[in-house]
């Protein structure tokens, strides 16, 4: 067999080409998949959380366990509310005992019970104190969720109406999620041996009911909405006010919004 | 060929072959890529409508408590403590409706339950202070504070 230099320079470039065609430039899409690919839902979940009107009650915490069956005693919650003392001397003091489940009813401030670490426990005088202010939590449902990226079984994934869940019988325990989510939402749950986060109550915006936390909270400083409906006050107020986000620089998009954010909350 | 050469190649073949049927019995049916991303949309399809249905809603609502309970209900609603649920203090209703069993709800006349928003902390700009606030440490201490506040109207009890 002979193969000049032109024949042979000539096939390579045929094959790379051949070769770097996708089988799926090939494939015909149903229009159910092509409906899914543009995104054509009816639904999309945002979240907004207005922490000037947070007073720190912490009903929300504890609505969210007791619906979700989160042990209660146990140190582990889908949603939970911080506190920030931010003194003259410009110290930031935060905590969230317990996640706030029986609210803040005392002025003393337990670091510790933070997740970003801190040690002391601190009195604050209250000729101290600039600003202070509670800053409630629960999962992004991010648009581009790290910590599904990561799963490498398909166990937690995205919902076509935006939400992130976890499928109980498929998770393996393995623990990239929880290290990979950068807001700290992911726990084990002790009962079911899988990786656990908030859903926005799942089982409850699906029924046309408000999550458990929207509807515990007496000062509407949360409120669930859906984004792909101009005439919703959730979306209108991502629209019309001055909202933002927690840890942007990460590049998630999360869909919780919050209003009159403090640079010092992490 | 020889029969010892061939004898591995068949194990090796049956082998695989175990491999994929297993992958084929255990994986299920509804598996796969369900919306354009294999990064988010990998998953188990029938995985979305287990979690429509679980857990059972355990909160209610205010509006399901007083159908029955119009007294409490009146009280709270000229009081300014009509803004919050009545399953916030008295725990989630789930099946008390059905059984009417005065035992599945919860009466907390803790300290604790109206220091959450009552518990004055000093936080001039924060709206804990919009809120009539006292010092725990002073007010009355060692007393509930049902003994003389009505917890639905947020008055004085008649009879404290
Ligand atoms: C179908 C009617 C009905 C509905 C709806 C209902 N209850 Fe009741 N509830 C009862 C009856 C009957 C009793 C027992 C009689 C009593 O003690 O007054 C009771 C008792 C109670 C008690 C007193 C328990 C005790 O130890 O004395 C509380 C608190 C209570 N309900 C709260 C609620 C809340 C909160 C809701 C809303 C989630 C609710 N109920 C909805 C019928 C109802
Ligand atoms: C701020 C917390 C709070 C809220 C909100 C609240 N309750 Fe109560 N409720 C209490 C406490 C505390 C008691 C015990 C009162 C006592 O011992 O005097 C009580 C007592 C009761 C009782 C027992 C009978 C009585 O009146 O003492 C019923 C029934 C009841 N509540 C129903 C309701 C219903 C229905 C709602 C909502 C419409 C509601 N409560 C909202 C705190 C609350
Ligand atoms: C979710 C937060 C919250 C909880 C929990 C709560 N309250 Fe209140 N309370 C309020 C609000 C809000 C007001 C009205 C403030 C206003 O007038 O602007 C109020 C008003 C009051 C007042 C009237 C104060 C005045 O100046 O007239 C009393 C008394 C009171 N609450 C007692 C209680 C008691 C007792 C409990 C526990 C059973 C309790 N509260 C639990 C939010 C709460
Ligand atoms: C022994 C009866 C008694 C007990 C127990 C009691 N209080 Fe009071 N409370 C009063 C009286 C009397 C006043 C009005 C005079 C005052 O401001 O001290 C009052 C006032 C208040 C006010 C209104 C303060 C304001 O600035 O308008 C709030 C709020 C309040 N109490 C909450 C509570 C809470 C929360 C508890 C439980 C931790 C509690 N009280 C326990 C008797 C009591």
């Amino acid at each position: 067999m002979s193969c000049s230099r032109r024949t042979l320079l000539k096939n390579t470039v045929k094959g790379a080409i051949v070769a770097s065609l996708p089988i799926s430039a090939f494939r015909l899409l149903s229009p159910a998949e092509l409906k899914a690919a543009i995104g054509d839902e009816k639904v999309r979940w945002g979240f907004v959380v207005d922490t000037t009107k947070c007073v720190g009650c912490g009903f929300c915490v504890k609505a969210c366990k007791k619906e979700n069956e989160i042990p209660y005693d146990a140190p582990i919650t889908r949603t939970w509310v911080e506190r920030y003392v931010v003194t003259r001397d410009e110290k930031v003091h935060a905590d969230s005992p317990m996640g706030a489940r029986d609210g803040f009813t005392s002025a003393r401030i337990d670091e510790e019970t933070m997740e970003s670490g801190g040690e002391h426990t601190a009195e604050i005088e209250p000729a101290e104190i600039a600003k202070a202010f509670f800053v409630p939590k629960l999962c992004n449902q991010c648009e581009k969720p790290a910590c599904v990226q990561v799963c490498p079984v398909g166990a937690t994934y995205q919902t076509a109406d935006g939400v992130v869940l976890i499928d109980r019988t498929w998770c393996i325990g393995c623990g990239y999620c929880v290290m990979a989510c950068p807001y700290g939402v992911r726990f084990f749950h002790p009962k079911y041996k899988v990786a656990d986060k908030c859903n926005f109550c799942y089982h409850r915006i699906s029924k046309g009911l408000k999550t458990a936390c929207v509807q515990a909270c007496p000062f509407g400083a949360r409120q669930i909405g859906n984004l792909r409906d101009p005439d919703d006050p959730v979306t209108q107020t991502i629209m019309n006010e001055r909202v933002s986000v927690l840890k942007d620089e990460y590049g998630t998009k999360p869909q919780v919004f919050y209003l009159g954010l403090d640079y010092t909350v992490k | 060929m020889k029969n010892h050469v061939l004898r591995p190649l068949w194990v090796a073949i049956a082998f695989v072959a175990l491999i994929l049927l297993a992958r084929y019995v255990m994986v299920p049916r509804d598996f796969g890529v369900q919306g354009d991303s294999f990064t988010f949309n990998f998953h188990r399809a029938g995985n979305v409508d287990e979690w429509k249905n679980m857990p059972a809603v355990a909160y209610l609502g205010g509006e399901t408590c007083v159908e029955c309970h119009d007294e409490q209900g009146a009280a709270l609603e000229d009081s300014p403590h009509v803004i919050i649920q009545c399953e916030n203090c008295h725990g989630p209703g789930r099946d008390h409706p059905e059984t009417e069993n005065p035992a599945t709800m919860t009466i907390d006349r803790s300290r604790g339950l109206c220091l959450r928003c009552h518990a004055d902390l000093g936080y001039e700009n924060s709206s804990r202070a919009d809120l009539p606030g006292i010092n725990p440490e002073e007010h009355n201490i060692d007393t509930q504070c049902v003994q003389c506040h009505n917890p639905h109207t947020a008055e004085f009890k008649e009879d404290a």
